[in-house]
């Protein structure tokens, strides 16, 4: 298993430097220029300077190296020192990738837009898992009752529809209709603890997004789940169970639903990057200022070090994700050995 | 009372015509008793006629400008309403059922042919499995959307110069999505590819010396055709949500050459206006996806041997 763990660690970093490569391609056809905002009275001569200082017209793959150190080692240097407040090495000359449109440092503004991904995002998944995991076990175990048959449907929608439409239903039907819950994510809104009406406006205004997000992770997952479980409740162990004696709530949670968590798992690790994808959308939806706005207004302002950085960061999320749910697997089941 | 007698005349029907039973009326038989892939097929055929017929029946013309008409509430003159423009809101749905649907049909076919050749490429030929496994493996770690969004971005204006505003974005759209959309397909097929090839008729057709080309095209390839057809259908329906949702983000099809994503995009600034604009685009992508997704399990039923030999 540690050698299977090494290999898997290792294979990954090949792979991130030819999606970096990839991605840095793409990029390099764009016909931005870092001097397009800059006032019009600089001079020519000027302008020159300024893009062969932020090297902008050295050759693909001088330029491509030079990011993939920036991104490899200058940032995560940085994000260390930032973290424990040291210094390490020469930190005032290195050079950090730069965004050409705020002309602040790319890393730094992310930073500043996870918190309000993240909140959104990780309670949207918190809820979905708790409810797709009760309604997997029991549409299963009752497979073809009524709640079966409903779930199953409910499920199939949920997991059909797409968020931006859910999302537009749910403005349309509670902040238009009803006018329950506010239209759009007030992100400068500040949650103080002593202040109660603040403290509900912000659970207000998180209602709808992450309700939206939440039941479109859950039905996938129920639907993962519920034949997850179909695959285990007729397995002998769980006739011996029973044989035993056991009752029946011990049999199905202690006996099914462990064994049956074993791939439901591995797809929570596998979803977690497309939740992160699925975030772009909801947060146009909802005018969250996270991640993903910035991404689309990066795109749109053809402002390619931050689309560079953001899209690595996603492919960083994937690859390492999915090394997690395959060592998981592995440490999860002992049925499988890699060695 | 009539259930019973339905049920009889089907019995005696099948019994007349078992002598002539092929594959493809097993796999029909089998694919009618899934209820819920038939009222999907129903109502594709009826959003399919409505959108590619509709226009020519339905007499408004969704291009026509009128600011006097702007922003009505669904009537008996515009049954969807207006939009901000005094456009006919159901007119303009039509039209752009016909674009999604297109974009769905053609991306699906894209990345099936490029899955299935990947697929039996890799299956078949150990030399080749290797390589276009890695790469396989790359493109599932790509982050799609995002580098959707760039390409759109990148590329919209040449390919609308070179092949005109509305092909472009098309042949742009539908190829992107394509070539992001394979790899599932690609695995599926290359697993089957790997047990049929050890089968005996794989040996027995080797062995009266056919050429590799016929192997794989004669036999291999039927045999695969299930899990194809089943991705297939499950690709139209992604290939439908992801133009929907590059056209909601703004960087898909222009508002003058409108899909079912473009129309919930231009109506989501009027939402407080109009809120049913919202409603008619999304609901006919929703029923649009449902639809093809309860196609494709009754696909994966019927196209089944194990199950349909019940």
């Amino acid at each position: 298993m540690g050698r299977y763990i090494i290999r898997r660690t290792l294979f990954a970093i090949p792979t991130l430097i030819v999606i970096s490569f990839v991605i840095f391609a793409i990029l390099d056809l764009a016909p931005g220029d870092p001097t397009a905002s800059l006032p019009l009275t600089i001079p020519p001569e000027v302008r020159e300077k300024i893009r062969e200082a932020l090297g902008f017209n050295d050759p693909f793959l001088v330029s491509w190296l030079k990011w993939l150190y920036q991104m490899m080692i200058v940032e995560p240097i940085n994000l260390i020192e930032q973290m424990f407040d040291i210094t390490i090495g020469d930190s005032e000359n290195r050079v950090r990738i730069i965004s050409w449109s705020s002309k602040a440092p790319v890393v730094d503004t992310i930073i500043e837009r996870i918190p309000q991904t993240l909140w959104v995002l990780g309670l949207a998944f918190i809820f979905g898992i708790m409810i797709a995991i009760p309604v997997g076990v029991i549409s299963a175990y009752k497979q073809y009752s009524a709640f079966d048959n409903v779930g199953t449907f409910v499920t199939m929608v949920g997991y059909s529809v797409p968020t931006f439409f859910t999302g537009l239903l749910a403005i349309v039907v509670f902040s238009v209709w009803l006018g329950w819950f506010p239209s759009f994510y007030d992100t400068t809104h500040e949650v103080s603890l002593t202040d109660w009406s603040s403290i509900t406006f912000q659970i207000k205004q998180m209602i709808m997004p992450v309700a939206v997000l939440a039941l479109f992770n859950a039905a996938a997952l129920s639907r993962f789940t519920r034949s997850s479980m179909l695959d285990n409740l007729n397995e002998d162990y769980v006739r011996t169970a029973r044989s035993k004696g056991l009752g029946e709530n011990k049999v199905v949670i202690g006996h099914v639903l462990r064994n049956s968590l074993i791939p439901v798992v591995t797809l929570i690790a596998l979803q977690i990057p497309g939740v992160f994808a699925g975030a772009i959308i909801t947060e146009q939806i909802f005018r969250i200022n996270g991640l993903g706005q910035l991404l689309i207004g990066a795109i749109q302002g053809a402002d390619v070090p931050m689309v560079q950085t953001l899209t690595f960061l996603f492919a960083v999320l994937i690859v390492v994700f999915n090394l997690i749910a395959d060592i998981m697997y592995g440490l999860l089941d002992p049925r499988i050995r890699y060695d | 009372m009539a259930t019973t007698r339905e049920h009889l005349t089907e019995k005696t029907a099948d019994q007349s015509t078992e002598r002539y039973r092929s594959l493809w009326s097993d796999v029909w038989r089998q694919f009618r008793r899934h209820k819920g892939a038939m009222v999907g097929l129903v109502m594709l055929l009826v959003i399919m006629f409505g959108s590619f017929i509709g226009p020519l029946i339905y007499p408004l013309d969704p291009f026509a400008i009128d600011t006097s008409q702007a922003s009505l509430s669904p009537s008996l003159d515009h049954p969807m309403g207006t939009d901000n423009l005094g456009r006919d809101v159901m007119a303009r749905v039509m039209v752009g059922g016909r674009i999604s649907l297109s974009v769905g049909i053609a991306a699906m076919i894209v990345g099936v042919v490029i899955g299935t050749a990947v697929g039996i490429l890799s299956g078949f030929f150990t030399k080749l499995d290797g390589i276009l496994m890695r790469g396989t493996d790359m493109f599932l770690a790509l982050p799609i959307l995002p580098l959707l969004l760039v390409i759109i971005m990148l590329f919209r204006d040449p390919l609308r110069e070179a092949f005109g505003p509305e092909l472009g974005i098309f042949i742009l759209v539908v190829s992107i999505i394509g070539i992001t959309s394979w790899m599932q397909t690609a695995r599926v097929v290359r697993g089957d590819v790997l047990a049929l090839k050890e089968k005996e008729f794989v040996l027995a057709a080797r062995s009266i010396g056919s050429r590799k080309r016929n192997v794989v095209f004669r036999h291999i390839f039927p045999n695969v055709l299930s899990p194809v057809m089943v991705a297939a259908a499950l690709g139209v329906a992604i290939a439908i949500i992801t133009e929907s949702a590059l056209s909601f983000l703004g960087l898909g099809f222009p508002s003058d050459f409108p899909t079912w994503g473009r129309l919930l995009f231009d109506a989501q600034s009027y939402i407080t206006l109009t809120p049913m604009r919202v409603l008619w685009p999304g609901i006919l992508i929703s029923l649009t996806v449902i639809s093809v997704n309860f196609i494709g399990d009754g696909l994966r039923d019927a196209l089944d041997p194990k199950l349909r030999s019940q």
